[in-house]
């Protein structure tokens, strides 16, 4: 078992009628590892997230979490498809953060980020208001815990939806294009934050990304996606320094001259 | 508990009932449809001639249709207008629903972008040219199936006019009911084709609102 | 703006009830018309109440309900859509009893329109569920929310601001459709203007005096929704939804 990757994708596949977004994908993802995402828009990159959160169903291959089967159990000593509770078991090992933030609206930065921990988890109030206060400090917002998000500029807002995701105590956590909705002088802020977290937290991170800097500065690996495949992989350096794939090549160099 | 015989046997009369159903329909929307747009026109043309309506729209929409029947059936006598039972309900039933209708246009008005307008002014078109020509085409193809919904639900309350005893289905049915003590067939028959009409022409509605959305969308 | 011409037709409104309730000639109707009124805001209140249940069953089964529950909703509500309010009521009133079924007027009364309305209310629902943007249902399932949690916590109380406004026009419709309860011989507000109208054929002040009273019921509702509107909108959503 502590052979197993925190995250492993096998064989997987995912289409959308006939048109193949994921192309029997496998990875492995290291206990505590940074893996950035990156290629074209339409390469499959958000899939390969929102698969793991469960929010896309798949067609084939199995997905593992911390040694465990997430979409099939082992049940009589065979696998079959997970049932609601396995999958829910399995998900809270995950937190995710999107592109569009997703707070809820009616809740302040504090309420959104207790709101799971005491309805899920049946933490005390006290105990959760507590943590979330911690969290929201971390992100540098506990002046603003009993604002709306409506009242909150978009780094804010990214901001809380990341201490949102914490507050559920993770292994695993997902950014998906996290600064992509927000203006160019909002982007520094989260970018620290994740940054952050990363050398603070013993946590597992996959993350979509379109921040080139940033995903070499700091990942481990970095996937290059392409057509529903990984066309290239490996440390930052040797991608961003010294492609091997002409795709790959093809796409940094149209990247870096617009950027 | 369902006769069979009998139901066969009302059948025909209902059929007959259903005419009168159908024509208060119809003559109710079409004095709906235009004195609606009629409305939303004045409502265009000045801020104060717009709130007159808007009120007036206000006022007829917050007072019971059945209430509206009752007036112009009862008062319209008292100052020398004498109309026949059916020719009051339709009128009253139109009315009504031109309130309505008039905030359907409304809203199609409004979607016509405000470039329209100025373009239009910018050619020089005249204002009654610039509506008919311009605004009219426009603001028109998108409000048809609200329109259609409308016109299903001025339908629905045609059994109204039972109350001034216009004899349309719902009346016919009661006047069966009265007659033979047996309520089931007639009542249900009604029931069953107020269902079957709504349901078909909600369908029509469906298809034509993807048509235009096809179209103009 | 608009909030002010309400306010001030419902003030004209009160006001002409008022002075005309002293003037000769109508002043002996308002006693009995007072009367019928109260039973049209009972009617009104009571099938509102069982309308907003209904709706808010009938959407949740049609949306998330197993399959024969999904089925009996859209059956309701396509019924009770399609066919008018009078005829619901005349089959409540007069064919349940061959069933067997005995029920006084104002219970069916209340049944029947509850029930109308409330499958009207049950697309306004289902619509404003709809209307929640997704990624609230996203965030959600990541944080490991149960469905029942997602709607309980997250969606409902952001669909209900969506509500608001078609709610009032419903609303609205019910109460007018109170007045078809005169035709089941229930003594509302209408009933009694038609009673008096046969009585004495003083059909002028009798109706005047009735549509002032409805106008005065329809606007106190309609003001109510716009303020409620307002403050749901500040109170649950705090400025633009993210």
């Amino acid at each position: 078992m502590t052979e197993m990757p925190m995250v492993r994708y096998e064989n997987v596949s995912k289409r959308y009628g006939a048109f193949t977004v994921l192309d029997n994908l496998n990875l492995d993802v290291a206990r505590g590892e940074k893996v950035s995402i990156i290629g074209p828009s339409g390469s499959g990159k958000t899939t390969v997230l929102r698969m793991l959160m469960t929010l896309e169903s798949i067609n084939g291959g199995t997905l593992w979490v911390d040694g465990e089967p997430m979409t099939h159990m082992s049940k009589n000593g065979r696998l079959v498809p997970a049932d609601a509770r396995h999958i829910r078991r399995i998900r809270a090992k995950i937190g995710m953060v999107f592109q569009s933030f997703n707070l809820f609206p009616h809740m302040t930065a504090l309420g959104n980020c207790i709101e799971a921990p005491i309805t899920v988890l049946g933490m005390g109030r006290k105990e959760a208001e507590e943590r979330a206060a911690e969290l929201l400090d971390m992100v540098g917002l506990s002046a603003k815990k009993d604002h709306y998000p409506g009242q909150l500029s978009g780094g804010q807002q990214q901001r809380v939806a990341i201490a949102r995701a914490l507050a559920m105590r993770p292994k695993i956590m997902l950014f998906d294009e996290v600064t992509s909705a927000l203006d160019p002088e909002l982007v520094g802020e989260v970018l620290q934050v994740i940054r952050r977290i990363g050398a603070e937290h013993d946590l597992t991170m996959l993350m979509v990304t379109h921040q080139m800097g940033f995903a070499k500065e700091f990942s481990d690996r970095v996937c290059f996606f392409y057509q529903g495949k990984i066309c290239e992989q490996g440390p930052p350096a040797q991608i961003f320094g010294n492609p091997q794939n002409e795709r790959t090549r093809q796409f940094l160099n149209a990247v870096l001259e617009a950027g | 508990m369902w006769d069979w015989a009998f139901t066969i046997d009302i059948l025909p009369v209902l059929a007959r009932a259903a005419v009168i159903t159908v024509q208060a329909t119809a003559i109710g929307f079409v004095i709906a449809a235009l004195l609606g747009l009629v409305l939303a026109s004045i409502r265009l043309s000045s801020p104060a001639a717009g709130l007159v309506v808007a009120i007036l729209v206000e006022l007829v929409r917050s007072t019971p249709l059945l209430i509206q029947i009752f007036f112009l059936f009862f008062v319209l006598p008292k100052v020398g207008i004498v109309l026949d039972a059916f020719t009051a309900g339709v009128l009253a039933i139109g009315l009504h629903y031109a309130a309505y209708c008039s905030e359907v246009y409304r809203a199609g008005f409004e979607n016509v972008p405000r470039g329209q307008w100025e373009a239009s002014i910018a050619l020089n078109l005249s204002p009654w040219t610039t509506f008919k020509d311009i605004i009219l085409p426009q603001a028109l193809p998108p409000v048809v199936p609200a329109l259609g919904n409308y016109l299903i639900a001025l339908f629905k309350e045609t059994p109204l006019l039972s109350a001034i005893a216009v004899v349309e289905l719902m009346q016919r049915a009661k006047i069966i009911g009265s007659e033979t003590f047996r309520y089931t067939e007639p009542v249900t028959l009604v029931g069953l084709f107020f269902l079957v009409m709504s349901l078909l022409s909600a369908g029509l509605v469906r298809v034509l609102d993807g048509w235009l959305s096809r179209r103009y969308g | 703006m608009w909030i002010r011409v309400l306010a001030a037709m419902l003030a004209a409104t009160l006001t002409a009830i008022v002075i005309l309730s002293f003037q000769d000639g109508f002043k002996v109707f308002v006693p009995g018309l007072l009367q019928g009124a109260w039973l049209t805001v009972q009617i009104a209140v009571l099938g509102a109440l069982l309308a907003v249940v209904m709706a808010l069953t009938a959407a949740l089964a049609k949306l998330y309900g197993p399959l024969p529950l999904r089925w009996l909703a859209v059956a309701y509500i396509e019924i009770f859509r399609g066919t008018s309010a009078l005829v619901q009521l005349f089959w409540l009133y007069f064919v349940l009893p061959q069933f067997g079924i005995f029920m006084d007027a104002f219970p069916v009364a209340v049944l029947a329109l509850g029930l109308n309305i409330g499958a009207y209310g049950a697309e306004v629902v289902r619509g404003a569920i709809r209307a929640v943007p997704k990624g609230q249902w996203e965030a959600s399932t990541a944080l490991n929310m149960t469905r029942a949690q997602m709607l309980r916590r997250i969606i409902l109380p952001q669909a209900f601001v969506a509500m608001i406004p078609p709610w009032g026009n419903l609303f609205i419709e019910l109460v007018k459709s109170t007045s078809l309860v005169s035709l089941i011989t229930l003594a509302d507000l209408t009933f009694k203007a038609q009673q008096m109208n046969q009585a004495t054929l003083q059909t002028v002040p009798i109706f005047t005096l009735v549509l002032l009273l409805y106008l005065a019921i329809s606007l106190t509702i309609t003001i109510c929704m716009r303020f409620t509107e307002g403050w749901a909108a500040k109170g649950v959503l705090h400025g633009k939804a993210s």
